[in-house]
């Protein structure tokens, strides 16, 4: 209907509220850079020096983030984690939702839900006896905690998103196969999983991004700070006393925000593919 | 004759490949390492929560069995019942917030404009990075010295001294909802985005041939049309917010003197900086009752394929 619209009224009525959605949206990412490179002396005297122009731009907070904090070791562990964690649970994510979507075994459709269910399970109703089991795992303190505690929430939607791919890929294709004498493991690695790539490509996008974001589990399971993530890092060791230093606070969150960024960019369009199928399904 | 039927030799390699043909043994072994994780990860502490609760463990030492002890003390516990409305109220001004927000947004990015798909993807920026990155961002603006709002407030006239944002109980919640808002208002737009796209534009031109006026459009082609994405990230949504903790942790910390805690970040300060895990799990434990009724409403709403298909429940 959008050609029997005149040019006014669609500034008005789009173009407008469309912008203003836009400022708001992206001025705390702003904020954060703007913050990152200002000198204290600027940041602080908001009556001689607009808050929106930076007169002597400075890398001093960024210097203090990386080489007076733990923030580089940060950066590795959440780096590590996110990585470990998203494969582990890759793997068990793509052989489970074969199994329910392909192999059809008892019971498959009751395991189909109970792993829908098992996503409904919010980290903060598990944390607290999950952190007595990582205690007595000898665990505690240790990047592993995480590893291991991450797939109970990247599992569940992993699976989900194969078992989404795995039913959009047709099955005669797998009997062809079959018939021909192949085996199933054979079947799923040289025929189903090729075709399951864009599937996986997101499953490591999403599970990639939900590590990275996760706070709970890496807020209660470690407590040193050379073995902390970004967002806990950031968040506990930056803020000393009363005192804030907003410019490396904001470079910390800037540049812990980048990685998830940069990787999102690259592949937005599966992202929001599977964002919005996984919603459909 | 019989003698010329030789049972085939089969290398020990192949038994082997056979044994995985079969389907249920295939299927156990495929079904091992998520069931094996989930139940040693998820559903056994599931169940260790609630028992949990019903203990007066502490932290380095295991508790007795005290029954109903925890959650006695929690009925006469003022901070626990301002923890419950607040959860309630968070939930329940953010959703609807975040719900007419994205769906405006989503219904402005359905409109065809230059740089659409680049739009779309700054839109889902809030979503991608770290909450509690961002929710710092929000920390930052709502300083109550140097916070941004104030200063342009002021530049404009409209107010002669700061606003104090996190100081204050009232303020403090609207300042969290607010950021939780921005936070979700891009999954709620792109989500439903998807769902307008489904719907064919030739429907809204009978509905315009038929002099139907733009809310009369909405209200009867896009709102029943949509309503079957809505429900589910309606579910979602709810769940997410009801149970959220990083925001808080991040920006008030519960504060200012607990005017602010949810649910979730009381079960936190309870259990771990106050040492009472089994005070922390009966919190938590508390929250699993409105999981279900949520989940649960929406599983048979969802199953009732008439209202699925856009039309009125009977």
């Amino acid at each position: 209907m959008a050609y029997l619209e005149t040019l006014p009224r669609r500034l008005v009525t789009v173009y407008l509220p469309l912008s203003i959605f836009l400022i708001v949206l992206l001025f705390p990412f702003v904020w954060m850079g703007v913050t990152t490179f200002k000198p204290n002396d600027e940041l602080y005297n908001l009556s001689e020096h607009s808050p929106f122009w930076i007169k002597h731009p400075t890398l001093a907070n960024i210097n203090k983030l990386l080489f007076d904090t733990d923030y580089t070791d940060w950066l590795i562990n959440t780096m590590i984690v996110s990585v470990v964690a998203t494969f582990l649970s890759i793997f068990a994510s793509v052989l489970a939702a074969y199994a329910i979507t392909r192999l059809r075994f008892r019971g498959a459709q009751t395991v189909g839900l109970l792993i829908f269910l098992a996503y409904l399970v919010p980290p903060s109703i598990l944390f607290i006896p999950l952190a007595t089991i990582v205690v007595e795992l000898g665990l505690y303190d240790t990047i592993w905690a995480l590893v291991l505690t991450y797939p109970t929430f990247l599992i569940p939607f992993c699976t989900w998103l194969m078992m989404g791919y795995f039913k959009s890929i047709p099955y005669e294709l797998e009997e062809c196969a079959l018939i021909d004498g192949a085996s199933r493991i054979q079947i799923l690695a040289r025929i189903t999983l090729p075709l399951a790539i864009p599937g996986l490509i997101s499953a490591f996008i999403f599970a990639f991004t939900l590590s990275w974001n996760e706070f709970i589990y890496a807020l209660t399971f470690v407590s040193s700070s050379e073995n902390k993530t970004v967002p806990v890092g950031v968040l506990t060791q930056l803020v000393e006393g009363d005192v804030y230093h907003w410019g490396s606070l904001m470079a910390g969150a800037l540049f812990g925000s980048l990685p998830v960024a940069i990787m999102y960019s690259f592949f937005v369009e599966h992202y929001v593919s599977s964002l919005t199928g996984a919603v459909k399904e | 004759m019989a003698t010329l039927v030789h049972p085939i030799a089969v290398a020990p390699g192949q038994r082997i490949l056979r044994w995985l043909d079969d389907r249920n043994v295939l299927s156990f072994l495929f079904m091992l390492p998520a069931a094996g994780l989930l139940l040693m990860f998820l559903t056994y502490p599931l169940g260790l929560g609630v028992w949990l609760g019903f203990t007066d463990t502490r932290i380095g030492g295991p508790g007795i069995f005290i029954e109903f002890e925890n959650y006695v003390s929690l009925a006469g516990d003022g901070v626990f019942w301002l923890s419950v409305f607040n959860t309630f109220l968070y939930t329940l001004i953010a959703t609807v917030a975040k719900f007419a927000l994205g769906l405006w947004l989503a219904i402005l990015l359905n409109h065809n404009m230059p740089f659409k798909a680049l739009i779309r993807a700054i839109v889902l920026l809030p979503y991608i990075v770290p909450t509690v990155l961002s929710a710092l961002a929000f920390w930052w603006i709502y300083d109550a010295q140097f916070s941004i709002i104030s200063y342009i407030l002021e530049r404009m006239g409209l107010i002669t001294q700061y606003i104090d944002f996190l100081g204050v109980p009232s303020h403090a919640r609207a300042s969290l909802i607010v950021a939780n808002v921005w936070r979700g208002i891009p999954f709620v737009a792109i989500c439903l985005l998807a769902g307008l796209q489904t719907i064919s534009p030739s429907l809204y031109e009978a509905a315009a041939l038929d002099g139907a006026s733009h809310w009369q459009r909405f209200r009867h082609v896009t709102a029943p049309l949509l309503m079957p994405i809505l429900a589910v990230v309606l579910t979602f949504s709810v769940l997410f917010t009801f149970t959220d903790f990083q925001l808080v942790y991040a920006i008030t910390r519960g504060g200012p003197v607990n005017s602010t805690h949810l649910m979730a970040t009381l079960a936190f300060q309870r259990a771990i900086p106050g040492g009472r895990l089994g005070e922390g799990a009966a919190i938590a434990t508390a929250m699993i009752p409105f999981l279900v009724a949520a989940t649960a409403l929406s599983y048979f709403g969802l199953q009732r394929r008439k209202w699925q298909h856009g039309e009125k429940d009977d």
